[in-house]
């Protein structure tokens, strides 16, 4: 069994070698599929495994840990890769519907993605996860930029210049922190900076602050959150479902590094990302608003509301306790699949309004106004917070966990005047797109069924949620608990006869 | 020592940052390269700048060979990524007739 903790990273690595070959498209498609629902029992293995509130750390090649590289397996990377492989399972069925056939070797770019994905939320060496960051990244580069248009290329090179910046960035974060540290394991790496000598101080908080900003780029944080709505537009829908876990990335990086190693035993460094993560998450949630309210189309509205996601998810890291965590993580498990499945939806309505797509005016009508308006109300509701789908509970849930005061009341006006602006902007898309039409005849293409498949199961994610929100919230309570508890790893350091 | 590859490496990095904030495809690979080049020379001088190879025995005094380490898979990286922005670039060039980042066209060839 204690193999199965690096299965995650060897299946997709093999599955997307594999998929170099030149074989048929058929074969193609069923070597991803299998692959990729192959890794759902996988990762829900791998997930029961850390109920039992056990960290697993694998050697790679038997090196101890802070000299050889280790993955670590706890609750929140098992729910990462269980959140991953779910939603990679839908946008791949999405995929191999079409999406796949308009440029060269779409299957393995995506078996790569998810390896960069798995490998990122598993390793527990901050080298390592600048390097699963650059797998992803440069298979995301190729995904984005799938198949033609200006439009794309124009999109794609904004997003692929930032983020070779941003790599930039990260690398001379990981420069300062081991120049100073002497070590790149994350849990070591608490341990040195717990003990940080005064005139190390300075130095390791100029690291802290470069690995904030990177993934404040990725997380889609105030400042850097301009590349989103473009990057995602422009890319085939079950790219941009894929890519709906990407800003959950950097939300994961920030709640890494700044309770593990920059959190509560961390001395005079303690906590030193919340007083900058507040204000940036109001003015996200804000400016993400603003920004869906103004959305010329359907996507960049589901763009934005990807944003707002994003600016709540840092409020919950901000505010830092048990509860905000356990909430956060539920958001953001909610957010990542009813954004993904919104964007399958979005698809599949411009598919039905022709040369129209998804832009916000009168158009012709859809060939199923019902079934599309009903889809649209479920996934609205959902990602507006609205009851009782699952983002009404990550948002109260959120909500409340602020502490009352200055808090709680700076939280609740800006998520819930927020929540008014998302609602109007909701509800002006879905009316324009399905009653606004001009009375001509709908367009012949028939509706693809097994695409149609894809969007509802991942929407129906989220009354799943609530279904199951009582087990799930126990598990997140759990996994903010570990998270939390800096001692665990310490002592798993100990243990492992890392200290030095 | 220290002062001088600190110059240099303050050098090749504000020229880096000074080629990265143009609007020109061309000029902001040529930016990226240079900051990459310093972001190297930086994870390089982190290993300490003075001391030995690290070949065990040998010395009192060895250098850490880690940051090194480092230093290559940085450089294999930033080296694979340079050549894809190389291609997107041409691409975008192709695609949109000009090397300007917002896909403009050129302005002398607008106002013909």
């Amino acid at each position: 069994m204690t193999h199965w903790v690096i299965a995650p990273i060897l299946l997709p690595m093999f599955l997307g070698c594999l998929l170099l070959l030149p074989l048929s498209l058929r074969a193609k498609r069923v070597l991803l599929m299998l692959g990729v629902v192959a890794l759902i029992p996988l990762s829900v293995a791998l997930l029961q495994s850390t109920l039992s509130d056990e960290i697993r750390v694998y050697a790679l090649g038997g090196w101890a840990p802070p000299f050889g590289i280790s993955l670590v397996l706890d609750r929140l990377s098992a729910l990462m890769l269980t959140l991953v492989s779910v939603l990679a399972s839908f946008a791949a069925l999405y995929a191999v519907r079409g999406d796949d056939e308009i440029g060269l070797n779409f299957h393995a770019l995506f078996a790569f993605q998810l390896m960069g994905l798995n490998g990122a939320f598993l390793t527990g060496d901050l080298f390592n996860l600048f390097v699963f960051f650059e797998i992803l990244l440069i298979a995301s580069y190729a995904l984005l930029l799938h198949g033609v248009g200006v439009l794309r290329v124009r999109a794609g090179t904004h997003y692929v210049l930032l983020n070779l910046v941003g790599s930039t960035i990260f690398l001379l974060g990981l420069g300062v922190l081991y120049g100073t540290a002497g070590t790149l394991n994350m849990a070591d790496l608490s341990m040195k900076v717990a003990s940080a000598t005064p005139d190390q101080q300075p130095l390791l908080a100029a690291g802290a602050m470069l690995l904030l900003v990177l993934f404040g780029l990725k997380a889609a944080m105030l400042p850097m959150y301009f590349w989103l709505p473009k990057a995602y537009v422009s890319a085939t829908a079950p790219v941009a479902t894929l890519f709906a876990i990407m800003t959950k990335l950097g939300l994961y990086g920030i709640l890494r590094v700044f309770t593990l190693i920059f959190g509560s035993t961390a001395g005079a460094l303690a906590d030193m990302a919340v007083p900058l993560l507040w204000p940036v998450a109001l003015f996200t949630i804000a400016l993400g608003v603003v920004g869906a309210v103004a959305a010329p189309t359907l996507k960049t509205l589901i763009a934005y509301l990807v944003v707002v996601s994003a600016g709540t998810l840092h409020a919950a890291a901000a505010i830092g306790t048990v509860e905000a965590i356990a909430a956060g993580l539920y958001y953001l498990v909610h957010s990542t699949l009813a954004a993904g499945a919104f964007f399958l939806l979005a698809d599949l309505i411009a598919r039905e309004r022709g040369e129209k797509r998804t832009r916000l005016i009168t158009g012709p009508p859809l060939r199923h106004p019902g079934l599309f308006g009903a889809m649209f109300f479920v996934a609205a509701a959902s990602i507006a917070g609205l009851p009782p789908l699952s983002g009404f509970l990550g948002k109260v849930s959120v909500l409340f966990s602020a502490a009352p005061g200055w808090q709680r009341g700076l939280l609740w006006s800006v998520l819930l005047i927020g929540g008014v602006g998302i609602l109007t902007a909701l509800s002006r898309a879905g009316s324009t797109l399905i009653w606004r039409t001009k009375d001509k005849q709908p367009t012949s293409v028939p509706m693809d069924n097994i695409r149609f498949a894809a969007a509802v199961g991942l929407l129906l994610c989220s009354p799943l949620l609530v279904v199951f929100a009582q087990p799930i919230f126990s598990f997140l309570h759990d996994t903010s608990t570990q998270l939390l508890d800096v001692e665990r790893y310490h002592h798993l350091m100990h243990a492992l006869g890392g200290a030095q | 020592m220290e002062v001088i590859f600190s110059l240099t490496l303050g050098i090749v990095a504000s020229a880096g940052v000074y080629l990265v904030l143009q609007a020109r495809t061309f000029s902001i690979v040529l930016g990226l390269t240079l900051l990459s080049y310093a972001t190297n020379l930086f994870l390089f001088s982190v290993g300490r700048l003075e001391g030995d190879a690290a070949v065990y025995g040998t010395s009192e005094n060895l250098a850490d060979p880690l940051p090194q380490a480092l230093v290559l898979t940085a450089i294999v990286i930033s080296f694979a990524m340079t050549s894809f922005v190389v291609v997107l670039a041409l691409r975008s060039v192709g695609e949109s007739g000009s090397d300007h980042v917002d896909g403009l066209p050129d302005e002398k060839k607008r106002a013909k």
